[in-house]
């Protein structure tokens, strides 16, 4: 049956069992309340590149309060749901950002502040920032302006949640999907490896930090 | 028996997430924010259990939460909730209060394993930090059980709130005790000034640093079972226990809030600051009140 939630993220094993037992239309329910949770709770790990980094505190204190939906702001990325990146990505940030992102545990999610990262924006002609992000981690919201005001910040919030739980595909379900396209683009930019290498001991970095 | 202890681990699931809504709510409205819904740890928790998994540190990594659960659970099954029936104290004649003081420091034992088997220097640090606190925390909590214990001559927690119908509220006789174990309870609930092993700018998340999804979940879980088997203990020890549910809310309510307000007027201390407050004041005040038990009655 087609559920029309792409890439559900409750265990398969589970939805075959389902299946079988003729209940596939638990599924879509279950899929469709977790969706609904999920929207309901996102949890940020904001990066701040560029200039939008100042517009974030507000977004997330008293004078706006993110928190009144859900979202909030995490220590790490391995607990974030949300990748924020605020402005344009040099390609010395573009690694940090992808070891990030590729960091974050599925479902997640990315939105961007601003027109760098959609165009390259004032700096279309840059020698080392990246023009349109899309190209090297799939973006789910982008929310324009020069800079944007915490209230259209918050407004890509509410965009993000109501296409969470319409279970919409979303940009992760891309990256895995076209993983080839991501890594070929992201290459051409950073050269073979991207370093850190994820086997980093990072007790014995004189030693090469090989684990 | 099975049937009461589930029954008990959800009533404390619920209970437990609900005060810390509300502890969220309290803190929003303190520093003037509208705060989120009152049931927002439920939809992080469902949200957190239905995450993917795709890191994987070893078996023992992962023990880390599971220990800590199993801390929780069992404090909780062993802890009396209401004074006057047998209902949902099934495993209380199984142990006394020295079982659980015991239990309560399992978990975070447990987890210095685990974290420290993940190697993340933020949770190590996180770590680190959480034992050295434990030390000053155990101390005046432990000197204040002790009291108690001389003062009802078993360390029976039926027989101590027993007493209390009969004799007057601990909280009354034993008023030293009770702010000794107060201050400690501020810490044990990870309140400041004694928050310093998840010490958001510091180690960023501490312990709980690498953990994600589900393990996360499991942590926020352990947490509310917790929190919640920590505040009837305080009651039963100190308020005479509840006799009914209404009466349970009201009075763990009562301790929470206490605990909170003390939390967000105080500011964070060092490590070294609160290990050094936490043995010279509440200890201090401890002992006097085990003096005054011992000499006095």
């Amino acid at each position: 049956m087609e559920s029309g939630f792409h890439g559900s993220d409750l265990d398969s094993s589970l939805k075959c069992k389902l299946e079988e037992s003729g209940m596939a239309n638990t599924h879509a329910i279950m899929e469709k309340a977790v969706n609904w949770f999920r929207s309901r709770s996102i949890f940020v790990v904001a990066y701040g590149t560029g200039c939008g980094a100042i517009e974030m505190p507000p977004t997330f204190t008293s004078r706006y309060d993110a928190e009144r939906m859900g979202v909030v702001g995490v220590a790490t990325p391995r607990q974030a749901d949300l990748i924020i990146l605020s402005g344009y990505l040099a390609y010395k940030t573009l690694r940090r950002v992808i070891r990030t992102y590729e960091q974050m545990q599925r479902p997640k999610y990315v939105i961007t502040l601003g027109s760098c990262p959609i165009n390259g924006g004032m700096y279309w002609d840059s020698y080392n920032t990246i023009k349109k992000l899309d190209d090297y981690i799939p973006v789910d919201v982008y929310v324009t302006g020069c800079m944007p005001r915490p209230e259209s910040v918050i407004e890509g919030f509410v965009l993000l949640q109501e296409r969470i739980k319409n279970g919409e595909k979303a940009g992760w379900q891309k990256y895995d999907e076209n993983l080839k396209f991501y890594k070929d683009n992201q290459k051409r930019v950073l050269g073979g490896h991207i370093d850190p290498s994820y086997e980093t001991d990072w007790y014995n970095l004189e030693n090469g930090g090989v684990a | 028996m099975i049937f009461q202890i589930i029954l008990l681990i959800m009533l404390a699931y619920v209970v437990g997430f609900i005060y810390f809504g509300l502890y969220r709510n309290i803190l929003a409205r303190i520093q003037g924010r509208y705060g989120p819904t009152i049931y927002q740890s439920f939809y992080d928790s469902i949200k957190l259990f239905s995450k993917k998994n795709t890191v994987n540190y070893g078996w023992m990594f992962y023990l880390g939460p599971i220990i800590m659960a199993t801390g929780a659970v069992l404090t909780l099954i062993l802890v009396p909730v209401f004074s006057d029936s047998d209902f949902l104290r099934s495993a209380t004649s199984q142990g006394n209060l020295f079982v659980l003081l015991y239990l309560m420091v399992l978990g975070p034992l447990g987890n210095a394993l685990a974290v420290g088997t993940g190697g993340n220097p933020f949770g190590v640090m996180g770590v680190v930090r959480g034992l050295t606190r434990l030390i000053g925390l155990e101390l005046p909590f432990y000197i204040a059980v002790v009291g108690l214990i001389i003062a009802a001559n078993s360390s029976d927690i039926v027989h101590i709130i027993d007493m209390q119908k009969t004799g007057g509220l601990n909280i009354i006789n034993h008023p030293l005790l009770f702010i000794a174990a107060m201050i400690s309870m501020v810490g044990f609930f990870g309140e400041s000034p004694f928050d310093i092993p998840g010490a958001p700018q510091e180690v960023y998340s501490g312990p709980r640093t690498e953990f994600s999804g589900k393990f996360l979940a499991l942590l926020m879980s352990q947490g509310s079972l917790f929190a919640f088997a920590k505040l009837v203990l305080i009651i039963d020890l100190f308020l005479g226990g509840a006799d009914s549910l209404w009466m349970l809310v009201l009075k763990t309510l009562a301790i929470f809030v206490t605990i909170i307000f003390i939390g967000v007027v105080y500011g964070r201390y060092k490590v070294e600051q609160a290990v050094d407050f936490l043995m010279k004041i509440p200890t201090l005040i401890a002992l006097l009140g085990l003096a005054r038990v011992i000499w006095f009655g």
